[in-house]
């Protein structure tokens, strides 16, 4: 494994607090993730995790604090403007475009980059073709990816479970992101699926993307995050290689501890 | 242009207070339907449509032909008030059950309710023109019907250059009385527990034993009871009514319920005499013939920037 | 006996409860057979059409579809312009799920600015014509900006007081003829060497080749990125904007196009026409397109369509009828959303969204909670 220590930083969040009324969900969090590696952020349910993807992705906006990606501030940025600088995720419980079939859950994706608007498609523009023709292409393509391939005309509440899954991060790929938030990828997989998951992030970010994790499966998180950031009661308790975190007792004591330890 | 400000200003406010009341009246139907349902009850307007011909229906069959006084007016009011209450809130019980009910038990989407709401509103419509008003009160269906004077516009006392009368201080009065007793329904019982508690959460509601489809019900017959009080007071004060009477004025009732917050009672209250009062004032800079324009604008105005209402929504929240 | 009796009956109820059903099996082997039918047949069932749709004004047609008044000037209004607000209407509510209940006050507004620039200019029709959908795409923004990221029943309510707004308006200026309407106004110029005056028949070519126009528009942008975004707006707002979509951009494109197209059926009616005032714009008017809309199955355009024609048809065809229409109209509505939400001929994924109670109306649904309880709406309406 490389050393990711020395790669650049790719997203910051710097003293960042969200609070829902009297609610903090997460208080002072300084976190920085760097570019290339694979980053799990674990803790007990209710920790603060999802929160903190919703305020990378722009769903909420911190309460103080900023969020820095390449160096740019998104905090208060719309949310389809944070996905076009390139971060993209998926959902705890999935939220596919259920009706809409495979391959156009990932071109809704794509399109994310597409410039054709009304008026090319109305008058029918080479290059609102040319641009439909390659984004079937590259929808394809990422099917075959994330290893669904031959299921891109069915409609996406017809997929098993685990291929919904696989198809959210196809999506999201679609998106070309430089930074990609899993929420509980593996959330209801058994264990071979798990199995061939973890390579597909692997392969993710060896494609030169930087991979954020939310994962309760601690085997899965010790196995291949490069760094690992603990959460309690919306604090940030620990931070750093799998085996360090491992064996901090403060961990212990919050989390693994509690829920026994499954690595 | 100051001059007319001056002059108009404290008759417009009494007019605006009256007409305020009969807004703040059929807005408790939308809110507390909007509360508990989710659901814009685009029919109460004819709801409030039928509490106008209910009371109309009994000053026919009791021959009054010109004012009355004394204990013959009381009585009548409160004959007029029962019956229109009993007219509207069945109808809107019985709207609930035939347009609503069948898609509520079916999970169907909003947009199917209010499009079954639009189209029970346009059945109520033609149905009064086309066979009730024919039938009961032998007048063509589409035509504005009079109403004889019920009560004398006797000036009962003068603030500056506007004179209160009478019918203005018993449209007030009735209205506000009426709101506070239901908002002691609401707040005191134990349907109007059972009705705040399905506004904040319906599954849990039913957890809790609450049988939702009374609630439903109460909440119908309640909006619908007021709508039949705001029939009662319009026919009085406004001496018309047409068999869509109801259609601006339910619009406008909306926009005060989401003026005054949706889904709070108090906020109805507000909105409607804030509403009546922004209309009549602009009434003065405009002209009468733009009010309606005025109350849409304030819609929108209002969506825009406090899109919860002054008070803030939801019936939960009423009793704060 | 009785239990005979009882399973007789059961499998009649189960039968005769199916028709829907049935029906719609035919439909998407029709639907499937059409998806894979190679290009020369769906070439022949488009021309087909397009002769079907040239010889319709025959008198022997005619004769039958409308025996009380003349069928040429009832293909055109009605028919016609049925069709044509409700493929635009269908662009707003089926497509992009939002639902539009003043679309009348864009048709008014096409056809005040072609009669007031026709009028008082004396600009020719294609001149006012641009126009009027000019006037019409703009007034669409000028509604929409403020009000499309509302919760879709207020969107509902706010387009209703719009369509209040316009008409009351149009009544209080007597610059635009007041509650006179105006009267006179221009034909459009001869064209092919057919003079347009009070013959009907140019007038119905002309709605026939704009209707046939839009169809194309409207189909390809909804096999486009626009059309991709609208349904993922429709299915799951919040998701559609993380991956990328501009959601807020979308929908007041969507109003805009379905303004502009309410706009030009008017521009063209006013034309035909001669004659508007206030009155001309009546709420029913509103509601009958999205009657047509829902009740043909919204977002599917044939389904709009023959929905569209049958509203405009059936109380021509049946005359008898014609003062109980509404009355029909709105029981007829309660009825559909009861039995059959979808409509006649929905799409398969409209109709799936319906049936799950979730989709179908976008941001009107609970999902999206109301602006205080949840934090996201803070979010989109900075």
């Amino acid at each position: 494994m490389t050393e990711p220590n020395q790669a650049p930083a790719l997203l910051e969040l710097a003293n960042l607090t969200m609070a829902f009324g009297g609610v903090v969900a997460m208080n002072e969090v300084d976190l920085t993730v760097r570019e290339g590696e694979i980053y799990a952020l674990i803790g007990p349910n209710g920790a603060g995790k999802t929160t903190t993807f919703n305020v990378v992705t722009g769903v909420y906006r911190p309460t103080t604090g900023e969020v820095r990606f390449a160096g740019q501030r998104i905090d208060g940025m719309k949310r389809f403007r944070v996905t076009k600088t390139g971060i993209a995720r998926t959902f705890q419980n999935i939220r596919l475009f259920h009706n809409m079939s495979a391959l156009e859950n990932v071109m809704v994706g794509l399109d994310a980059h597409h410039r054709t608007g009304a008026l090319g498609a109305v008058f029918g523009m080479p290059w609102h073709y040319r641009e439909e023709r390659r984004g079937r292409e590259r929808a394809l393509e990422l099917l075959d990816f994330v290893g669904i391939s031959g299921r891109a005309d069915e409609t996406a509440k017809n997929l098993p479970y685990g291929d919904q899954r696989r198809l959210e991060i196809a999506r999201a790929l679609g998106t070309d992101p430089r930074l990609l938030l899993l929420d509980e990828p593996a959330a209801g997989m058994n264990p071979a699926e798990k199995q061939s998951l973890q390579e597909l992030i692997r392969r993710i970010r060896d494609d030169g993307r930087t991979v954020l994790l939310i994962e309760h499966d601690m085997g899965l998180v010790m196995h291949i995050s490069d760094r690992v950031a603990v959460l309690d009661f919306g604090q940030l308790i620990a931070e750093g290689t799998p085996r360090e975190v491992q064996n901090n007792p403060k961990v212990i004591e919050a989390y693994l501890g509690a829920e026994a330890d499954a690595s | 242009m100051l001059d007319d400000l001056s002059n108009q200003f404290l008759p417009s406010t009494v007019g605006g207070l009256a007409a305020g009341a009969i807004f703040a009246l059929l807005a408790l139907g939308y809110t507390m339907v909007y509360g508990v349902l989710r659901l814009i009850n685009f029919a109460h307007s004819e709801i409030f449509m039928i509490g106008t011909f209910a009371s109309l229906f009994v000053l026919t069959t009791m021959g009054v032909t010109g004012p009355l006084t004394g204990f013959a007016l009381i009585g009548m009011l409160l004959l007029m008030l029962v019956v229109s209450m009993a007219a509207a809130g069945g109808a809107a019980v019985l709207l609930e059950q035939v347009a609503y009910r069948p898609l509520r038990k079916k999970g169907a989407s909003r947009l199917a309710a209010l499009i079954s709401a639009i189209g029970a509103s346009l059945f109520l419509q033609e149905f009064f023109a086309l066979v009730v008003i024919p039938a009961v009160f032998d007048k063509a269906g589409r035509n504005t019907t009079g109403v004889p004077r019920l009560v004398d516009r006797d000036v009962v006392f003068t603030i500056g250059n506007a004179n209160v009368r009478t019918d203005h201080i018993i449209v007030i009065v009735a209205a506000i009385a009426m709101m506070v007793l239901l908002d002691q329904i609401v707040n005191r019982s134990r349907m109007g527990r059972g009705i705040r508690a399905t506004a904040q959460d319906p599954e849990a509601a039913v957890l809790m034993g609450v049988n939702i489809d009374n609630v439903v019900r109460m909440t119908f017959l309640l909006g619908g009871a007021m709508a039949g009080v705001a029939g009662m007071l319009y026919v009085m004060e406004y001496e018309v009514t047409q068999y869509n009477e109801g259609f601006v004025l339910g619009i406008k009732a909306f926009t005060a319920a989401v003026l005054g917050g949706i889904g709070n009672i108090r906020g109805a209250l507000l909105g409607g005499f804030a509403l009546g009062l922004i209309e009549n004032w602009g009434a003065i800079f405009l002209g009468s013939e733009w009010k309606d324009v005025i109350a849409f604008i304030v819609l929108v105005v209002v969506l825009m920037f406090r899109p919860t209402g002054i008070l803030g929504e939801s019936l939960q929240r009423a009793r704060a | 006996m009785r239990g005979d009796d009882v399973t007789n009956n059961g499998n009649t109820a189960a039968k005769s409860g199916n028709p829907f059903k049935l029906a719609g099996s035919q439909l998407d082997r029709v639907r499937d057979w059409w998806a894979k039918a190679p290009g020369w047949q769906r070439w022949i069932v488009y021309i087909g059409l397009i002769v079907g749709a040239l010889i319709l004004p025959a008198p022997w047609i005619g004769a039958f579809m409308s025996p009380y008044s003349d069928w040429t000037t009832v293909l055109f209004f009605p028919i016609g312009i049925y069709i044509l607000m409700a493929i635009g209407l269908n662009i707003v509510v089926g497509l992009a799920g939002l639902l539009d209940l003043g679309y009348v006050a864009f048709f008014a507004i096409g056809s005040y600015s072609l009669a007031y620039f026709g009028t008082q200019y004396g600009w020719n029709f294609w001149a006012t014509l641009s126009i009027g959908i000019g006037v019409t795409a703009i007034s669409g923004v000028i509604l929409g900006a403020p009000t499309l990221r509302l919760r879709g029943d207020y969107l509902a309510i706010v387009t209703l007081g719009f369509h209040e707004i316009v008409r009351i308006t149009a009544n209080n200026t007597d610059e635009i003829g007041g509650a006179r309407g105006i009267t006179n106004i221009p034909h459009p110029p001869d064209m092919f060497g057919t003079e347009f005056l009070f013959d009907p028949a140019p007038y119905y070519y002309l709605i026939l080749a704009t209707i046939v126009l839009v169809i194309i528009f409207s189909r390809r942008l909804e096999i486009s990125r626009v059309g991709r975004s609208w349904a993922a707006i429709r299915e799951d707002e919040d998701a559609a904007e993380l991956m990328g979509v501009p959601t807020f951009r979308f929908k007041l494109l969507a109003f805009a196009i379905g303004a502009m197209i309410g706009g030009l059926a008017g521009a063209v009616w006013a034309s035909q026409a001669n004659f508007i005032a206030p009155t001309s714009f009546p709420f029913i008017l509103s509601a009958t397109i999205l009657v047509a809309v829902v009740l043909g199955g919204s977002g599917n355009l044939p389904g709009v369509m023959l929905g569209a024609f049958l509203i405009a048809w059936l109380p021509e065809r049946f005359r008898g009828l014609a003062e109980y229409r509404i009355l029909f109209f709105g029981a007829a509505l309660v009825l559909l959303m009861a039995l059959r939400p979808e409509g006649l001929l929905p799409s398969r994924r409209r109709r799936a969204e319906l049936a799950e109670g979730t989709g179908g109306m976008g941001s009107m649904g609970a999902e999206v909670a109301g602006p205080t309880s949840d934090p996201d709406v803070e979010v989109s309406s900075k």
